[in-house]
């Protein structure tokens, strides 16, 4: 009997979001679960907020985990993480990237972005387990910002009960074959990070 | 065929949109016709990709159901595919295909958006099957959209009549695992015979109509017949304490509420298996129907005179989720397992559950995240300039609806494909004393925007009509249309000119500008709009930033020492223009910076700043 896990991705519209939640779907699949994922796309995509869903499990139903229910949070953006907190479940973990994306709200100056600390300090708040990932910054380091989700992914494998060579694999089919060593590259780094090897 | 996941046969994950073009091909569908719509966008490219098929993106809904209903009578098996709105559209046809039937099995894809993700209303489709007299499928995960696809166009045929798959954003835009056989093949189909003349049947003059009403309702007597055996239809045994009656997606949430319960699970919601029903309320305590939006199979099983938890319960609008699923149970005092993981008050109010119980979280203001133009994109300097000038702006369905929502908030009525037009017409004629301005786009200008235009033209209108050309359908992800030139399929093909239309319909007070060029917008705006006489088009060329016509050019910078901070950069609405931590010393106000990872080099900033603060990098820095 395979252990229901829910994931959570969360993250601004244009940040590859719905790449890096089908990814973990397949590896699901491929592991030996049954899995589900689930986006919007259309007007939210142009800059505003993305979730998508990726359910683990024996049989899953639903679509959608449901609020509080959430295992891992996986937030490509540091105000994203802290608006979707309350779908985690007590005692799940957060990954974020420690990188910032001013809303048009706060550009135009009608809202304030919280700093750093207060959003952290929001996610301890919640969970102890809040793992923060220098995902753009690793990535602007092997070349291309589009490999911090790679990272995330990489850090979030260590949590889970599946070999990195299942991750790769789905990697490997599912990025352009120029960019699949880079992405390799990225995953490692995201393991690494997370204390794995 | 190319398609994403593994190469091998087995379990893959597909969207409910992948897994409905496959269901359609290995059904062997020969014209599949659609307009781009959220959430069914993805069903026709998918098809697109199969060898055999002809996939096209149609100029409206309507135009869509037609190529199909002509396919049909053809002899070929043909799918139709649109977003719920989309059917209004196509709901002219439809309403009288249900009486000429089909030649051979035709199916019309509805997909749903409950929640309003991605749309103007959250109207309930299944309401068409009811109104049109024909059978509604509703899929619960993708491996029945790919199954009950398939299982349509027999439907289709053995009924003569078009059938209704529906779909919702949550089938449409999850995965789940399908079957797929490997390797994947569609039928041989041979060539199409010669088309067969039935004038009685697919000619509906009224003489014709008339005697198709009494088959009409006679085809529904015998499908609400079959209804009882049809295999998409099962009872589920469990405790019979309750017995669920649910279908679609519904079916996924009240499976986890009312785990262990009984369910009558169906898949076909229209016409309803009466006699099952009632068999089944006869064996429960407590009958519940879980469904999203309209109380559809509620008020149906209510009329049977059986007694039903529903609506009074669960919501009527916006999308279900396991949270309101559970509420409503909870409501209606239903026996249901509780929530395991995770108490009440936190899927009730989200308040905290922490892992140091007894403190509060901090206060923290997150700020709303509205989508906005993106950096470079062409309607930007539409919107600065409409606000500028307060024009009443009459909006249309794209991204140029972004033009409502800080900082320009310069839409005055938005409701449906092609509608800008005709309202500033009418609102004009009426005695508005406004200036009011229509803005389209490419792709809905020849969905619907043409007759509006022909309309206002013909009645001596004095409107402006705006027609934003961004060389794409770019709201639903950049579909091609009769404007840029390539089908579906990738030909070349004829490109439509718009300013040829227009003046073809004989405006002369036509204006072309680029749609980069601040001034020049503004000027037409000016000049078109002094005009009241009759009716004036700009037309502004500009392409959407995801096309390949698209020019990144140099990012552009800000001058700390000149700007002041006035904030009249600010006031275009680009994501790339942010306030620097730097407050000028005279006016307090923070000074504008420019982010180059997002800047486009588009020049927009650069051209209102009033003081030139805002220059462009050298050409090398691209």
């Amino acid at each position: 009997m395979k252990q229901d896990i829910n994931f959570l991705f969360v993250g601004v519209g244009g940040q590859g979001i719905l790449t890096a939640s089908d990814i973990a779907a397949e590896v699901g699949l491929e592991a030996g679960y049954d899995a589900k994922k689930s986006e919007v796309h259309g007007f939210s995509q142009r800059g505003g907020v993305v979730e998508s869903h990726v359910r683990w499990g024996e049989a899953v139903a639903a679509p959608l985990a449901e609020k509080g229910t959430v295992d891992y949070l996986i937030a490509t953006e540091l105000l994203e993480a802290a608006r979707w907190i309350d779908w985690l479940r007590p005692g799940g973990a957060v990954i974020v990237n420690n990188q910032r994306i001013l809303p048009m709200s706060v550009t135009v100056g009608d809202a304030v972005y919280p700093p750093d600390e207060d959003i952290l300090a929001a996610l301890y708040a919640w969970t102890e387990d809040v793992t923060v990932v220098e995902g753009l910054s690793t990535a602007e380091r092997l070349g291309n910002s589009r490999l911090a989700n790679t990272v995330l992914l990489g850090t979030l494998s260590t949590r889970l009960d599946v070999l990195p060579g299942t991750w790769l694999g789905v990697i490997g089919r599912r990025v352009p074959a120029k960019y699949v060593d880079l992405n390799r590259e990225a995953f490692w780094e995201g393991r690494r990070a997370a204390g794995g090897d | 065929m190319k398609t994403s996941g593994t190469s091998a046969g087995g379990q893959r994950l597909l969207s409910g949109n992948e897994a409905i073009a496959l269901g359609a091909w290995e059904a062997g569908v020969r014209y599949a016709s659609a307009y781009p719509g959220t959430p069914s966008t993805e069903i026709l490219p998918a098809l697109a990709r199969y060898a055999g098929v002809r996939a096209e993106w149609a100029s409206n809904e309507k135009v869509a159901l037609d190529g199909a209903a002509g396919a049909s009578f053809a002899g070929a098996r043909a799918l139709a595919a649109m977003k719920h709105v989309g059917v209004n559209v196509a709901s002219d046809s439809l309403m009288t295909l249900s009486y000429t039937g089909v030649g051979a099995g035709l199916v019309l894809v509805s997909a749903d958006d409950p929640g309003a993700f991605s749309s103007q209303n959250e109207q309930d489709n299944r309401q068409y099957a009811r109104f049109g007299k024909f059978p509604c499928l509703e899929p619960a995960d993708s491996q029945e959209a790919k199954d009950f696809t398939a299982f349509a166009f027999e439907l289709s045929e053995q009924f003569d009549t078009p059938v209704m798959l529906r779909s919702t954003t949550r089938l449409s835009h999850s995965k789940s695992a399908v079957d797929v056989k490997m390797p994947a093949a569609a039928p041989e189909v041979g060539p199409l015979p010669s088309f067969e003349r039935k004038p009685r049947k697919y000619v509906m003059i009224p003489a014709h109509a008339r005697p198709r009403h009494p088959e009409v309702e006679a085809r529904l007597q015998d499908l609400a017949e079959y209804a009882e055996t049809c295999p998409l239809n099962r009872v589920e045994w469990g405790d019979k304490r309750i017995g669920v009656i649910s279908g679609g997606v519904a079916y996924q949430y009240a499976r986890e509420i009312f785990a262990g319960f009984s369910f009558l699970k169906l898949g076909m919601t229209y016409p309803l298996p009466v006699g099952m029903i009632r068999d089944f309320a006869a064996e429960v305590d407590a009958l519940v129907v879980v469904e999203e939006l309209d109380p559809f199979i509620e008020e149906q099983v209510r009329a049977l005179g059986l007694e039903v938890v529903g609506k009074e319960v669960f919501p009527a609008t916006g999308e279900l989720t396991l949270a309101k699923a559970r509420q409503g149970a909870l409501k209606a005092a239903l026996p249901i397992r509780e929530q395991s993981q995770v108490s009440d008050a936190v899927s009730d109010s989200g308040s905290r559950s922490g892992a140091q119980p007894g403190t509060e979280p901090p206060k923290l203001e997150i700020p709303g995240r509205p989508p906005a133009l993106c950096p470079g994109c062409p309607h930007r300097a539409v919107y600065f300039n409409l606000r500028k000038r307060k024009m009443m702006v009459a909006g249309d369905i794209g991204c140029y609806a972004i033009g409502v929502l800080p900082p320009f908030e310069e839409m005055d009525m938005l409701i449906s494909m092609g509608a800008s037009i005709g309202m500033a017409h009418g609102a004009k004629q009426a005695g508005s004393p406004d200036k009011i301005v229509a803005t389209i786009g490419d792709s809905t200008f020849f969905h619907s925007g043409l007759p509006e235009l022909a309309s206002t033209i013909y009645n001596r209108g004095v409107t402006c009509t705006m027609i934003l050309d961004n060389g794409t359908t770019a709201m639903t992800g950049g579909q091609d249309n009769p404007a840029t030139g390539v089908t579906l399929q990738g030909e070349t093909t004829q490109q439509i000119d718009i300013e040829s239309v227009v003046r073809a319909m004989g405006v002369e007070d036509l204006w072309v500008v680029d749609a980069l060029d601040v001034q020049g917008v503004e000027k037409a705006i000016q000049e078109a709009t002094v005009i009241d006489d009759r009716p004036s088009v700009i037309i502004v060329n500009g392409a959407c930033v995801f096309t390949p016509q698209f020019q990144r050019r140099p990012v552009v910078t800000v001058d700390p020492e000149t700007c002041n901070g006035c904030g009249f950069c600010f006031r275009v609405g680009c994501p790339a223009i942010l306030k620097s931590d730097e407050v000028d010393a005279k006016t307090k106000r923070p000074k504008a910076q420019i982010d180059p990872l997002l800047c486009t080099g588009c020049t927009v900033c650069l051209q209102v700043c009033p003081r030139k603060a805002i220059y462009q990098t050298s050409q090398e820095e691209v």
